[in-house]
């Protein structure tokens, strides 16, 4: 973790604290202690497609940033201290300086900006740059609505929270998901090797980040997908094995989760209800 | 042919274009795309064959507008053989290609992350809520001849104050705009969301005068005419004539998919 002294381990560690401490209580405790000038912050939790994708992003292009874990599943993004940084209180949300911002779509685009990572990213070429906005924005309503309910209903209901999902909700959902897929492919992917063209660009992370989620949870994704799993292995080969396999660890082990206990199950229920509809 | 925007003023990010397009005197061919009515009677063509003249309920959901857009909804956007489909990545576009004054989207990185952040925000938020609320409390029973259950309208208000609260706290907070001093893609976004659930005969601005400030402000900035002409077509939303059978029976599954 590194020395600092007692505010330097403070700052290392307050989002590994274990729930009982909680992430308010340690970061608390540094207010009014002298706090040097913090670089790059990034607040994520891998269990987290977009989380994921910044990840993958950051390490790609060798962006210097302080992870700050902020766990999901222990209500941590619920906190006082991290509605500081994120008043939205959702993961991604990073934090430069006095700056912070939210929504991993702006928070990619700054970094692109601000670090002058290789053009394909985010192209300078109007149109190339279009396609890449296209998919962005498309997304946020159908690919991510659909891998995380597919998850969450395929596996975190029922594994983690103790909660059967009726069959005809779970089938619906991986319809709605079987849908999205095919317009990835016909609209957006098509006979190019990228979803906006030649190179990988910040809209493909995007992408294979959400698909991880319903193969964290099981579902055949690529299976009858030759397409698909094609491009996957472009992105893989294109990010690197190791920096994907390292930032889907998390996901994958999503399914080997011990169930919820009572107090997380009463904290987080209310608000994954809405993934159940 | 030049530029071509496919849109329905009746739809909510078509108005964020028009008004950002006509405003910045970007010059374009305007291909409306009649969502709830039937081709009869609309004054321009789809496609390369001409005016379309049979009766088909909801244009957006035919092959000859797949060409421009294969979603299938509006905006739309084609210059030359480039067809491009998403409000937000149609707005970008044009500010980019027109090289519009930068306040609409600031080359300064932390000024720019702010629209971004609004604009990928607004998605899942504003965007809905806005569009429940006018669907629930006037598409519905007045077009569509469904009623609404008492309770789903009280819920959908109460999402819809929920996110107009996020907006005043989270976005505008004391800003004159929501990033800024300026007017930016942000507030045309906003402004022609919120004037869904105004269409609906909802009291947006009652008890928010820090959100009727900021609409007077954008409509200054924008223009009261161009305002205007931009919304005519939603503020007759609840006069419309019930939908016949037909059209409601084609346009069911679409509304339902969209209102989620």
């Amino acid at each position: 973790m590194g020395s600092g002294g007692r505010w330097g381990v403070a700052a290392r560690t307050v989002c590994e604290f274990p729930g009982s401490l909680g992430f308010a209580e340690s970061l608390g405790s540094r207010v009014g202690s002298f706090r040097p000038a913090m670089g790059l912050e990034l607040y994520l939790d891998l269990l987290s497609q977009p989380c994921r994708a910044i990840y993958i992003f950051a390490k790609k292009n060798r962006i210097p940033f302080e992870m700050r874990t902020v766990e999901l599943l222990k209500g941590q993004h619920l906190s006082d201290a991290f509605a500081q940084v994120n008043p939205l209180k959702k993961v991604p949300a990073l934090k430069d300086g006095d700056f912070t911002l939210a929504e991993s779509v702006a928070i990619l685009l700054y970094l692109c900006r601000k670090y002058e990572v290789p053009d394909h990213w985010y192209p300078q070429d109007l149109q190339a740059r279009a396609r890449v906005d296209e998919y962005l924005a498309w997304q946020h309503t159908a690919l991510r609505n659909s891998c995380t309910r597919a998850m969450w209903q395929k596996m975190m209901f029922p594994v983690f929270l103790g909660e059967q999902v009726p069959p005809e909700t779970l089938a619906s959902t991986l319809a709605e998901l079987e849908r999205c897929l095919q317009l990835l492919e016909d609209k957006f992917l098509k006979d190019q090797d990228f979803l906006a063209g030649p190179h990988i660009s910040v809209a493909d992370l995007v992408a294979i980040t959400e698909l991880m989620h319903p193969v964290s949870a099981g579902c055949q994704v690529f299976k009858s997908r030759p397409k698909l799993a094609a491009w996957r292995q472009r992105v893989e080969a294109a990010v690197g094995k190791d920096l994907f396999q390292e930032a889907h660890a998390v996901v994958m082990k999503a399914k080997d989760l011990p169930p919820a206990d009572s107090a997380i199950k009463e904290k987080l229920k209310p608000l994954v209800q809405v993934l159940l509809q | 042919m030049g530029l071509e925007l496919y849109l329905d003023l009746l739809s909510q990010p078509c108005r964020a274009i028009y008004i950002f397009a006509k405003k910045n005197r970007i010059p374009f061919e305007m291909r409306t795309v009649e969502l709830l009515k039937g081709s009869r009677g609309s004054k321009d063509t789809v496609g390369t064959w001409g005016v379309r003249r049979r009766q088909d309920p909801g244009q957006h959901l035919s092959d000859a507008f797949a060409q421009v857009n294969p979603l299938k909804k509006v905006p739309a956007l084609k210059d030359g053989d480039f067809t491009l489909a998403e409000s937000v990545a149609i707005l970008l576009y044009l500010t980019r290609k027109y090289k519009v004054a930068d306040h609409w989207y600031p080359q300064d990185l932390q000024a720019c992350a702010r629209v971004d952040e609004y604009l990928a925000w607004q998605h899942t938020t504003l965007r809905r809520s806005c569009l429940r609320a006018l669907w629930h409390k006037v598409m519905f029973p007045v077009f569509l001849g469904e009623p609404v259950s008492p309770e789903m309208l009280a819920t959908t208000l109460a999402e819809l104050d929920v996110t107009l609260q996020l907006l005043e706290d989270k976005f505008l907070q004391n800003k004159a705009f929501l990033i800024g001093p300026h007017v930016s893609l942000a507030d045309l976004v906003a402004i022609t969301e919120l004037m869904h659930p105004v269409g609906a005969g909802c009291q947006v601005f009652e008890g928010r005068p820090k959100l009727a400030a900021w609409c007077r402000r954008v409509k200054a900035a924008v223009g009261e005419d161009l305002f205007r002409e931009a919304h005519e077509v939603i503020l007759k939303a609840k006069d419309s004539p019930p939908a016949d059978p037909t059209i409601k029976q084609k346009l069911m599954p679409a509304v339902l998919a969209m209102i989620q």
